[in-house]
């Protein structure tokens, strides 16, 4: 399965997304590398958590198309595209509450990671000590607090074994320390192989991994390039600090 | 980074508890003293054991649905009711009459995969009542059948060709036994991978299906499991009562008491069924000559545990004494002296464990 790595993993092109009247996504075009890490920002509302569903499954565009790994994904349902390894992280925690932080992730492992039962034992433990978790392992998930729950989110996507891991906001609300905390963890992904799409509103965490920055507005990507590049455009100051800013 | 001793043991999960063990083993040593049953006791307590067996059949599928399925449904009537008209219709047909007991639950199982499609793309409140409207038309479809005669009736004569204490005894030994495979099935099944999955659509189908949990395959194992179970229960509380008049078994009470023994016995624990079961059969013992106010007090009760004691009494008990008989989840053992929270675990590039090495697996 040895892919050439200038064949780009996770594409997307001509990605329109409507609910009812409402256009959210209008026309997205977006190429992601093997093991790239992308950091995508926008202003709330831009259509970034919209078009994140669009690439793992969880909505349908209304128009445009959606390939993974090579093959037209399109009308893969979303737990088939994580079995291939696109996995995602929900900016609202989505716990599975009536279970512990471990069973949580165990069910990522043997579904998603299509582990067998030790495997998945392992990859779950893997996943847990990465994020930090594994302390309070046997805590049902209903008991969490945000900051966990958030957390969870990121060692139940990890444990799926994704090739490519899509973050949405999870950095909000963290400390300084807990906020440098997840770079390094983020960083050992990029270590272990797995390509990231990083959603975050603080841009000074997201530039320290981020090896290219996407920003989205109104439904469309307004600059993607370079950090410093995007950074610096005009049209990424305007949709942010409004126009006119100097 | 945080003093994580590399020779300490690596954290094991647990399934098996050496409570677990015991609790099993007097489990089964409970089932095997049941089954001499005929030998020692008289006819009324076997009657009344027979009743019990099926109450907890309908108290474990109803649980196994909703429970840990989240598919609340108010319709389980409908299974209950074909159970025992498939047996009326396969007895009629000529095969043995023990035997078409079995075989219509089977039946019943098979008819479940169609209407599982269906039923299954309804959402929470909408599949509830789905069911009970299926119930109705099943009750409506088998009136139709002349053999039952409207609501006449009929009966399972074939039974009436064995003596009185053989078939006691019989129908004894199938209810037992059918207790036995099904709580072994529904124990097996949570145990399993599939059993996680089941509880995670429960609690949230989307970040379920977000993980690769294929949802609508997982709810179609449960469903058919809770459909089979369930006709078992209707086909043996026939062989109890010989008489079949539809209203009798297509009634939303069966529904009703499912409900009531598995909210106070204990809603998504596989302990609280059996003991709402054996509630809800004491309490029947007591007050079931009351009419209708027997069942205004049953509605209240369940209500009342639903609202003050969310998972019922045994869920109350788990908690109060961690105390797990028949564990179904999984448990964790880490070893001491590792911080509750730290992200960077792992991450600072001095692995904390040999796990944190585990190459990508090549899909
Ligand atoms: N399921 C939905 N139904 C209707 N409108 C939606 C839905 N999801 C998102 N939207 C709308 O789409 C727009 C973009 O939302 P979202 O993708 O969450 O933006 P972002 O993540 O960039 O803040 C918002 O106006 C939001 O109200
Ligand atoms: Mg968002």
């Amino acid at each position: 399965m040895a892919s050439d790595a200038d064949q780009p993993i996770l594409v997307a092109s001509g990605i329109y997304k409507r609910f009812n009247a409402l256009v959210v996504l209008d026309g997205i075009d977006f190429a992601m590398r093997p093991g790239e890490a992308i950091g995508v920002v926008g202003p709330n509302g831009a259509g970034k958590t919209t078009f994140l569903s669009v690439l793992v499954g969880a909505h349908r565009p209304t128009s445009g198309k959606v390939r993974f790994r090579g093959d037209d994904v399109t009308r893969l349902p979303a737990a088939e595209r994580c079995r291939l390894g696109l996995a995602r992280t929900h900016q609202v925690p989505r716990p599975f509450t009536g279970m512990t932080v471990f069973e949580n992730t165990f069910v990522a492992a043997s579904n998603g990671g299509r582990f067998p039962r030790t495997e998945a034992y392992d990859r779950c433990i893997d996943a847990l000590s990465l994020c930090g978790m594994l302390g309070i392992a046997n805590r049902r998930a209903e008991t969490l607090g945000l900051l966990d729950r958030k957390r969870l989110e990121l060692a139940r996507a990890l444990a799926t074994n994704p090739v490519v891991l899509l973050l949405d906001e999870i950095g909000g609300g963290l400390t300084d320390k807990e906020a440098g905390e997840l770079v390094d963890t983020i960083r050992e992904l990029r270590r272990r192989g797995i390509a990231v799409v990083w959603i975050e509103h603080i841009v000074h965490i997201l530039l320290q991994v981020a090896e290219r920055l996407i920003c989205m507005d109104a439904g469309r990507v307004i600059a993607d390039g370079s950090p410093e590049a995007v950074m610096s455009d005009r049209a990424v100051i305007d949709a942010y600090f409004g126009e006119g800013t100097p | 980074m945080s003093g994580w001793n590399p020779l300490a043991p690596l954290p094991a999960v647990e399934r098996w508890t050496p409570l677990a063990k015991v609790s099993a083993a007097a489990g089964v040593a409970l089932l095997v003293l049941l089954a001499l049953g005929p030998l020692i006791l008289n006819a009324n307590l076997l009657d009344k054991l027979t009743t019990l067996f099926i109450y907890v059949i309908l108290a474990l599928m109803w649980n196994a649905l909703a429970g840990y399925g989240g598919l609340v449904s108010i319709g389980q009537q409908a299974f209950f009711g074909l159970g025992a008209y498939g047996a009326i219709r396969l007895a009629d047909a000529g095969v043995n009459v023990y035997l078409s007991l079995v075989a219509s639950a089977l039946l019943v199982g098979l008819v479940a995969q169609p209407v599982s499609a269906f039923m299954l793309r309804l959402k929470a409140g909408e599949f509830a009542i789905g069911m009970w409207v299926l119930a109705e038309l099943a009750h409506l479809l088998v009136n139709l059948d002349k053999l039952v005669q409207g609501e006449t009736g009929t009966s399972l004569i074939a039974l009436t060709a064995y003596q009185a204490d053989s078939r006691r005894a019989t129908i004894y030994w199938l209810a037992l036994a059918a207790m036995a495979v099904l709580s072994g099935i529904v124990f097996a099944l949570l145990r399993s991978r599939t059993g996680a999955a089941i509880q995670a659509i429960r609690d949230d189908e989307e970040a379920a299906a977000a993980v690769g949990v294929r949802v609508l395959g997982t709810k179609r194992i449960i469903f058919i499991l809770a459909a089979t179970g369930t006709a078992m229960a209707g086909a043996l509380w026939l062989a109890t009562a010989i008489s079949f008049q539809p209203k009798t078994y297509f009634g939303v009470q069966w529904t009703a008491y499912m409900i009531f023994m598995v909210l106070v016995g204990g809603l998504g624990t596989f302990e609280g069924p059996l003991l709402g079961a054996v509630i809800f059969f004491t309490i029947e013992a007591w007050f079931g000559g009351s009419g209708v106010w027997y069942l205004v007090g049953l509605g209240g009760t369940a209500l009342a545990f639903s609202l003050l004691l969310p998972r019922g009494i045994w869920g109350a008990v788990e908690r109060r004494l961690s105390l797990r008989l028949l564990p179904v989840g999984y448990h964790l053992k880490v070893p001491l002296g590792i911080p509750e929270s730290n992200m960077t675990e792992g991450a600072s590039g001095q692995a904390p464990s040999a796990v944190a090495e585990i190459p990508p697996v090549e899909r």
